[in-house]
């Protein structure tokens, strides 16, 4: 049978305040084990949780970015399990009232702009970490993220495809670092997704028994686990037995998933309102506040890359999936005023290295001003294109200026007049078979001098100056 | 008179004036404990090296600045479930019988501050759950006025050293009655501020909702005196509540002509003794000739008060004592086999019974099945009774009751009966589900000659209001003293 596929993401993302949800604890990632943290997020007998002001502010902030209606009354409540990680063996969370609510976000599918609704946005704090021994020798517990504040976005099931998912993360992801409230780095887990998926045949209302995917940590792994997911029910549903409603674990070196706990055993996390904090009070004062400082996101950004700038929808729409590189774009450009050339130079050169490196490399030495400075170089005829691509691995690797390099290793084009027309004439007259083959009218002979005199140049010389006067040179011959 | 007698008041004059020395008194003081705790019970920590040597250090301020703060030198001490760094706060549990807290709490900073001296931790019921402090490791609480009697509780070790005069003062923590109903007992003054004035940061949690860490003392002047240290804004609290600073100790015993006092028929209902009533009844009509006005009233949802309060107190008690799970402190099966087990083993074996009793029925109050008609519903009644208080301070000033319907029990009398247990916390209640401040003053003593007390209710914030009324009885009725 063909099925329709429903997904619903809920995605929780690190905020990335200075120090923790309810203490002073410094919130980042890694350190030593159990360094970051104190008797609160340790949740030593007797103490109390403090609410860090700023983390509303950021789920606010992210709330509005997404369209949410935000919450003038909120409260705090308690959802209580054992878990060694979790040192009050209750998770502080929003469970009843968020702070956002009834939002959207728009994605784009092809050629067509799709609206995910949001259902909510909640505050919660993130757990410590467990470290399974190697030699299986008990397990270690690390708090250093016990503490960390999260939010938690809650999407419509409105996805229907593993691809839609993909999308709807991406484009969160680049909201979410866009308006600066987490920096999103999936392999240190500071954003990660769980997938609600169900099935339905196709024209069918009744919506099917969803399963429940957590913890995939990166846009592909959700993905193929949606993809894997949808595979697996619609076999399940075509043999004629019953999809359950549980928690599964995706494996994502085997592709499969695995039901996590016993199908019987359903978890009652006895939630009530957490006594220790008073419910929150937003007034909208601090609201507009914080609207205020919601900066351009994507989307505008795209439009006006695109209307200003001139360059091509995709381009802009590549450039500005990510913050970083859409701000080294935007400086590149001013700086060399050249936006097509710098746009055309971000979708080689820098996104191969991006493929190739990573993401890191927008953080490290490249920033727009270097990079524009580079750009314009190439623009003036200063320097050739395989000369800034040579500046740009040198920068990538020493950090220095790209004059400097460009000085260090003479990659400056070599524009001496006379210097080149001797050049010139020394190569075509140390290779006269050659210049018999171009008299004779073989006009392949032009490019052998061409390579062979910006070989003798080495790659400095200027290919227009040089094929002005060797011209000029060969034709004193015919 | 032994030293340690005095009140507050009377023994910083003597540290004033020279007439005698902070080291000397606490040494007075550890001789009396040494003499009289093996009787009592009520201390299960001794801190006599460090307060010999806070002493000395208090003495020496005395010495050398004008400055001194009015508590310098004053020996007090702390219910076992205030954490004092580095020294043992176990909550009579032996979950955490070794448990050396890395911080202070709060209270405890501020006492140490204006100079106090920490004589040692006291003795009461398991993670402050019970009324009898006979639900403890360290064994019962003996009531000082007849040691076959209980002191109350929870904070029962408490009101036993003030009244023992084994501290000039002491902490407690009052949940449902556990400051009040021990102080009554033992006949001394127990006060429980309004929720939100103390800061609770640094006390073990039993019911976060509804405690309030409170004082016991000789009288009503050194609660006031003692109030003006501990109350305060806490930014480790997000309960406590900023409200400009008030001197508590200022003013008492002034007229309490027109003062309106409410009689609300519902705590005065037929499972109060007699001998209790007949206390109380005279103790309101020396009050109202002093000038005070009495009047009936009904809270008629104070009948379901306790219900909704072993509930809402059971659920997150089931929630707070979760963390104790043998992981990371605390008591540990080392045979446990995997991590269920261990976490079974460490709590079965670190709980006692009345804590194993509420945790379960918190647990079931707060299942998903439960919860509407168990926790939910409590929570309404909460509201009500909100209310009711509400409308009722519309009309009135204070609201007189008895703190408990008996004067204290026997040793092990009720022990197998938890629901008879349960029920004598049926006057002291609703102050802790409304939030109110609400004081014990010692008003007289039945035919065995055990104390009983009176309760004062106020609406938030009338601490003063209920120490001035409350030392318009202690005038009349003196200070009960164990001779």
């Amino acid at each position: 049978m063909n099925y329709d596929i429903v997904i619903g993401l809920e995605i929780h993302s690190e905020l990335k305040t200075s120090s923790k949800i309810f203490c002073g604890c410094k919130n980042e990632f890694g350190g030593e084990p159990n360094t970051r943290c104190c008797p609160v997020c340790l949740g030593m007998p007797g103490t109390l949780p403090a609410l860090n002001k700023r983390v509303l502010e950021y789920a606010i902030k992210a709330g509005l970015a997404m369209n949410c209606r935000i919450a003038g009354f909120s409260k705090f409540d308690r959802k209580n399990y054992f878990y060694p990680d979790m040192p009050k063996a209750y998770q502080v969370t929003q469970h009843s009232l968020p702070i956002c609510y009834d939002g959207y976000v728009d994605i784009d599918v092809g050629y067509e702009t799709k609206r995910i609704g949001i259902e909510r946005i909640h505050i919660e704090e993130d757990a410590g970490k467990l470290i399974h021994s190697s030699t299986g020798q008990g397990s270690l517990i690390d708090y250093n993220r016990s503490g960390v504040p999260l939010i938690e976005i809650v999407t419509k099931p409105d996805l229907n495809s593993p691809e839609e998912a993909k999308i709807l993360l991406e484009t969160i992801k680049t909201i979410l670092e866009y308006t600066e409230v987490s920096d999103c780095k999936m392999q240190e887990g500071s954003l990660r997704a769980d997938v609600n998926l169900s099935l339905r045949p196709i024209g069918s209302n009744t919506p099917g028994v969803r399963t429940e995917m957590k913890n995939l940590n990166s846009f592909r792994a959700v993905q193929r686990a949606a993809q894997a997911e949808a595979e697996r029910q619609a076999r399940v549903l075509d043999s004629g037995q019953k999809v359950y409603k549980e928690t599964r674990r995706w494996d994502d070196h085997k592709g499969e998933s695995l039901p996590m706990r016993d199908k019987e055993e359903v978890m009652d996390y006895r939630c009530f309102p957490e006594p220790d904090l008073p419910p929150v009070y937003v007034d909208e004062d601090f609201i507009n506040e914080i609207q205020a400082s919601i900066p351009e996101l994507p989307g505008m950004r795209r439009e006006r890359y695109i209307n200003q700038y001139g360059i091509p929808k995709y381009d802009a729409g590549l450039i500005t999936q990510n913050k970083v590189l859409a701000d080294i774009f935007e400086k590149a450009s001013e700086v060399c005023g050249n936006p097509k050339l710098v746009s055309n130079w971000i979708m080689t050169e820098i996104m191969k290295r991006m493929n190739e490196e990573g993401e890191g490399i927008l953080h490290s030495y490249l920033n727009g001003d270097n990079f524009g400075q580079i750009l314009l170089f190439l623009d003036k005829g200063d320097i050739t294109h395989a000369a800034a691509i040579q500046v740009i691995d040198v920068l990538l690797e020493t950090g220095e200026e790209p004059i400097v390099i460009v000085e260090r290793l003479n990659l400056r084009v070599q524009r001496d007049e006379s210097l080149v027309a001797n050049t010139i004439k020394q190569v075509v007259n140390s290779n006269p078979q050659a210049l018999d083959d171009y008299i004779s009218g073989k006009k392949k002979a032009f490019g052998f001098f061409m390579g062979k005199i910006m070989a003798e140049l080495k790659g400095r010389g200027d290919p227009s100056q040089v094929k002005e006067i060797l011209t000029k040179e060969l034709q004193r011959y015919l | 008179m032994s030293i340690c007698k005095k009140t507050v008041t009377e023994t910083a004059e003597l540290l004033r004036t020279r007439k005698i020395s902070a080291d000397e008194l606490v040494k007075e003081y550890f001789d009396e404990i040494k003499k009289k705790n093996p009787d009592i019970n009520a201390y299960v920590t001794i801190c006599e090296d460090e307060a010999i040597k806070a002493a000395e250090a208090a003495q020496k301020i005395m010495d050398s600045n004008n400055d001194v703060p009015y508590l310098c030198g004053i020996p007090m001490t702390l219910k076992d479930n205030i954490c004092t760094k580095n020294i043992k706060t176990t909550c009579a549990s032996k979950m955490l019988e070794d448990f050396l807290p890395p911080y202070s709490a709060t209270v405890y900073k501020k006492l140490l501050d204006s100079g106090t001296v920490l004589l040692g931790k006291l003795n009461m019921d398991e993670f402050a759950m019970g009324n009898s402090s006979e639900h403890s490791i360290f064994g019962a609480v003996h009531n000082p006025w007849n040691t076959a009697f209980v002191a109350g509780g929870s904070s029962g070790g408490s009101a036993a050293s003030v009244a023992s005069n084994l501290a000039a003062f002491a902490l407690g923590s009052d949940t449902g009655g556990g400051i009040r109903q021990p102080a009554s007992f033992c006949g001394v003054v127990g006060l429980k501020p309004t929720y939100g004035l103390v800061s609770r940061y640094g006390l073990i949690a039993f019911a976060s909702s509804l405690e309030q860490i409170g004082i016991i003392s000789k009288d009503i002047t050194d609660c006031g005196i003692i109030m003006n240290v501990i109350t305060g804004h806490d930014p480790m609290d997000s309960t406590s509540i900023k409200r400009p600073a008030e001197d508590y100790s200022e003013g008492l015993g002034k007229n309490i002509d027109g003062i309106k006092i409410a009689l609300p028929k519902e705590l005065f209902g037929s499972e109060l003794e007699k001998e209790v009533g007949n206390v109380i009844n005279d103790t309101l009509k020396r009050l109202e000739s002093r000038g005070a006005v009495l009047s009936d009233c009904s809270l008629p949802t104070i009948e379901n008060a306790i219900h909704a309060y072993y509930i809402i107190s059971s659920s997150e008690a089931s929630s707070n004592l979760a963390r104790y799970d043998g992981i990371r402190y605390g008591h540990r099966n080392e045979r446990a086999e995997n991590i269920s087990d261990l976490y079974r083993k460490s709590r079965t074996e670190g709980f006692g019974q009345e804590t194993k009793r509420r945790i379960l029925l918190g647990t079931y109050a707060l299942s998903a099945e439960h919860q509407d008609e168990l926790y939910k519903k409590a929570l309404k009644v909460r509201n009500i009774i909100t209310r009711e208080f509400r409308n009722a301070f519309d009309e009135y000033d204070i609201i007189a009751a008895p703190v408990s319907p008996v004067t204290a029990f026997k040793l092990q009398e009720n022990l197998n009966n938890p629901l008879k247990m349960y029920l004598k916390d049926v006057y002291t209640v609703a102050a802790n589900l409304a939030g109110l401040p609400a004081v014990s003053i010692p008003c007289g003593k039945d035919k065995k000659g055990l104390p009983i007390g009176i309760q004062l209710i106020g609406k938030p914030f009338s601490e003063k209001l209920l120490l001035n009324v409350g030392k318009q009885i202690e005038m009349e009725a003196g200070r009960l003293e164990i001779i």
